[in-house]
């Protein structure tokens, strides 16, 4: 039974994420993002779970969890509380919808490409579907680059993050627990300290601009 | 030897951790400042020991996880060494006297749990945790940067927490498809020991593009071109002896983390694709970090751009491969020796001249010989002068690329070299050498801005000292704004005893209306030079000794190198 679904829910996790990570290119609204996030964070968790389950590994399975508690639950709370701490502003972004859904699928189609060469020897389900990560890779660089918010900048760097965790777990079915909660816990402690500097940016300068962030050069 | 080594495992793990919550919970500001320094000690009093240990030929172990070969005790010595001098150097002020109080407490905190993390990076056999705890570097240092929270430094720490975290993240990409790659061996492992095995059954595609996803990563904390430029405002706006820690030990270190998987992919995939993208990087380092010094007119500036120049040499010897990594090896040293010493040296000068502005600070050898000396050395130092280990380094990477048929990539990197010397010799030229009235025609003296701090650091100096640093500024002020009487020069006896000698500025201000001549006399009569040294001399006096005796001792520190290059080279 399991065994026919599998490919199944593999799919359809891994959509939920590509769908989640296009969708925040698309929407400027940071409670939207974070919205969005929170579902990439729940569709991660249940791809992992499903690899456990399928795997038959305690270990894999506790590491959904906390990947659920980290980054479908935690993470996007922090950002909720915070945002709605401070006053809220839309993203102008550098490029407009249009040209950033299509540039999110040419990056799509990048990833299968450069995906279908370095794995060309894994032929498992989840190997099928870890261009998927790998596009969220690229995704989260997207965001990096085209955003003018420093905390819009943030939800890029979480995007790339998952999308590692996405392509650890599809090729190698995860990394140790205690390693995952390594990273977990670095991750967690980065995206603090980005939001304690935006913060004081803002107080600073009574905006999270990043195209102000220009006095040092050469 | 006895074969219970493996405690020096866990001690520079544990106590800096211990030192850090110390200096968190101490009252005593004086205490405090001494929780860096003795997590320092710590550090390298274990190096030493898995230093010994490794030259008797013992590997400690502890848990499968943490692992001392030659290459991690050499490391973790450097780690100790270069984090000594900063902190000890440090404590003249610099950080210190810019950070607001109640912050005190957590950035001599901060400064020991980045060292613990440092000796986890170099001590763990499993490359995930090294590259955990090279990401934990990140998180400790981004506040350090931060912490004089003007404008200029939250723009510093933003970029580099982005860029750093960012390219960790790939570096992280690259280790897990490393991981992937590993399966093929029986059982999913990260372990560096399995790993750099030679002839495991490892899929190639895989481990090329692990391989160069996590160069690419630790490149970006290593400061090689082109994903440097987080490292000139980092370097900037951080307290001097964070800078001088993160120049001398998390560049080194991301270096160390690159060596360790390029003996992986070396394995499976050959030398030739990541010694390519090494010695691009190296020479672009090289290419950035000398249009850029030619240029230059800020002392923090310059040296960071000189940890790029030496950061992409060490890139092009770890290219060139077996032949060049005990030079590239003994190039951390004294690169990281040199730099801290020079950081600590540039806190004190932009302490008391109050500019990181070559053009403003000046003459530096006529009017403070206690900064410029060592100063002085430290620069011959790091330009590459003998008896210092950086010439030594430099000559032995470029004959072993040399020979190692790479003479294009050498000589392009020694014209790079020389107009990188010319640079860096006429910067420091300005800086030191002239008479004071040089100054003037240049650009008018500014007043130190970043004095008033110091009142912020209790205990510092004594109320008398610091009536006396009021009391001269409000003199020099006056000197300015009373149109060139002379009435500066009543102080200036002072300068040369007091721990705040500025009166210079206002003396030579107020020369300014007479004819240079006359100048020349005032400021020859009156000024007597401030032969302080701003803080202790000890830890630079060290350093630069131990930079320069270093390459001359063949037992142990030779063999040492020598031991610790075979464990990269596969020779188990």
């Amino acid at each position: 039974m399991f065994e026919t679904t599998y490919p199944q829910l593999i799919g359809l996790c891994t959509g939920t994420l590509l769908l989640t990570s296009a969708l925040m290119v698309w929407r400027h609204s940071m409670l939207a993002s974070i919205r969005l996030l929170a579902v990439q964070g729940l569709a991660l968790a249940a791809l992992v779970a499903v690899i456990g389950v399928q795997k038959g590994e305690l270990e894999v399975i506790l590491v959904a969890v906390l990947v659920l508690l980290v980054k479908g639950l935690g993470l996007p709370w922090v950002l909720a509380h915070e945002s709605k701490a401070t006053t809220r502003t839309d993203e102008a972004p550098r490029l407009n919808p249009t040209a950033s859904l299509l540039t999110v699928a040419l990056l799509t189609i990048l990833a299968y490409v450069v995906s279908s060469r370095v794995l060309a020897r894994d032929t498992s389900v989840s190997a099928h579907a870890a261009p998927i990560g790998l596009a969220m890779v690229l995704i989260g660089f997207l965001l990096l680059v085209t955003r003018r918010q420093a905390r819009s900048q943030l939800i890029g760097f979480l995007v790339l993050d998952n999308g590692i965790a996405t392509v650890a777990f599809l090729t190698s079915g995860g990394v140790p627990l205690v390693l995952e909660l390594g990273i977990s816990l670095d991750v967690l402690l980065v995206v603090m300290i980005l939001y304690v500097f935006a913060g004081r940016m803002h107080n600073k300068f009574g905006n999270t601009d990043i195209d102000q962030l220009r006095k040092l050069h050469d | 030897m006895a074969p219970s080594l493996s405690f020096a495992l866990w001690t520079p793990l544990a106590l800096p951790v211990l030192f850090a919550l110390l200096s968190l919970t101490v009252p005593s500001p004086r205490l405090r400042r001494l929780g860096p320094i003795a997590s320092s000690l710590a550090v390298l009093a274990s190096g030493v020991i898995l230093v010994v240990a490794a030259l008797h030929d013992q590997v400690p172990t502890l848990g499968g996880v943490l692992r001392a070969d030659a290459l991690s005790a050499y490391l973790l010595t450097v780690v100790g060494a270069i984090g000594l001098v900063s902190t000890w150097g440090g404590l003249g002020g610099g950080g210190h006297s810019q950070t607001p109080a109640r912050w005190a407490g957590s950035y001599d905190g901060l400064i020991s749990v980045f060292l613990a993390a440092m000796s986890l990076a170099v001590v763990a056999d499993n490359i995930g945790l090294m590259w955990a705890s090279i990401e934990a570097t990140t998180i400790t240092t981004a506040f350090l940067v931060g912490a004089h929270r003007t404008g200029k430094s939250l723009e510093a720490s933003w970029k580099y927490v982005i860029l750093g975290s960012v390219g960790v993240a790939i570096a992280l990409l690259g280790i897990l498809l490393i991981y992937a790659a590993s399966r093929a061996t029986g059982e999913a492992t990260l372990s560096w020991l399995v790993l750099s095995q030679p002839g495991l059954p490892l899929d190639p595609a895989l481990v090329r593009a692990g391989g160069a996803l996590a160069v690419l990563g630790f490149a970006t904390k290593a400061g090689l071109a082109p994903m440097h430029s987080w490292l000139p405002d980092a370097h900037s706006q951080a307290p001097a002896p964070v800078s001088g820690l993160m120049s001398g030990v998390l560049l080194a270190v991301a270096l160390y983390a690159i060596l360790r998987v390029q003996t992986i992919t070396d394995a499976v995939i050959g030398p030739d694709f990541l010694r390519a993208m090494l010695s691009v990087a190296g020479l672009l380092s090289l290419f950035v970090a000398a249009a850029l010094l030619i240029r230059q007119r800020d002392f923090k500036r310059m040296l960071a751009y000189s940890s790029i120049e030496h950061m992409g040499l060490m890139a092009i010897g770890a290219a060139v491969g077996a032949a060049a990594l005990p030079a590239v090896l003994l190039y951390m040293l004294g690169h990281g020796l040199v730099k801290a010493t020079l950081f600590v040296v540039s806190g004190r000068i932009l302490e008391v001249e109050g500019t990181p502005t070559i053009a403003n600070v000046r003459a530096l050898l006529v009017r403070r010989p206690g900064l410029a000396i060592p100063w002085l050395v430290a620069m011959a130092a790091l330009v590459g002068f003998p008896p210092f280990s950086i010439f030594f380094s430099e000559v032995g990477i470029i004959l072993a690329g040399w020979s190692a048929g790479m003479g294009v990539v050498v000589g392009i990197a020694l014209v790079l070299l020389l107009v990188i010397f010319a640079s860096l010799t006429r910067l420091t030229v300005a800086l030191t050498i002239g008479s004071p009235h040089d100054a003037l025609d240049h650009t008018p003296p500014i007043l130190p801005k970043q004095v008033t701090p110091r009142a912020t650091a209790p205990g510092d100096e004594s109320d008398a000292d610091r009536e006396a640093t009021v009391l001269s500024r409000r003199e020099a002020e006056a000197g300015i704004d009373g149109a060139g009487v002379v009435n500066g020069v009543a102080h200036v006896a002072d300068g040369g005893s007091g721990p705040e000698p500025f009166p210079m500025t206002s003396n030579i201000r107020v020369a300014a209306p007479f004819p240079d001549t006359v100048a020349v006399t005032v400021v020859d009569v009156v000024v007597a030079p401030d032969r302080s040294t701003h803080g202790p001399l000890l830890p630079l006096v060290l350093a630069l000794a131990t930079c320069a005796v270093v390459p001359f001792i063949a037992n142990p520190v030779g063999v040492l190198l020598v031991r610790a290059a075979a464990v990269l080279g596969g020779a188990h």
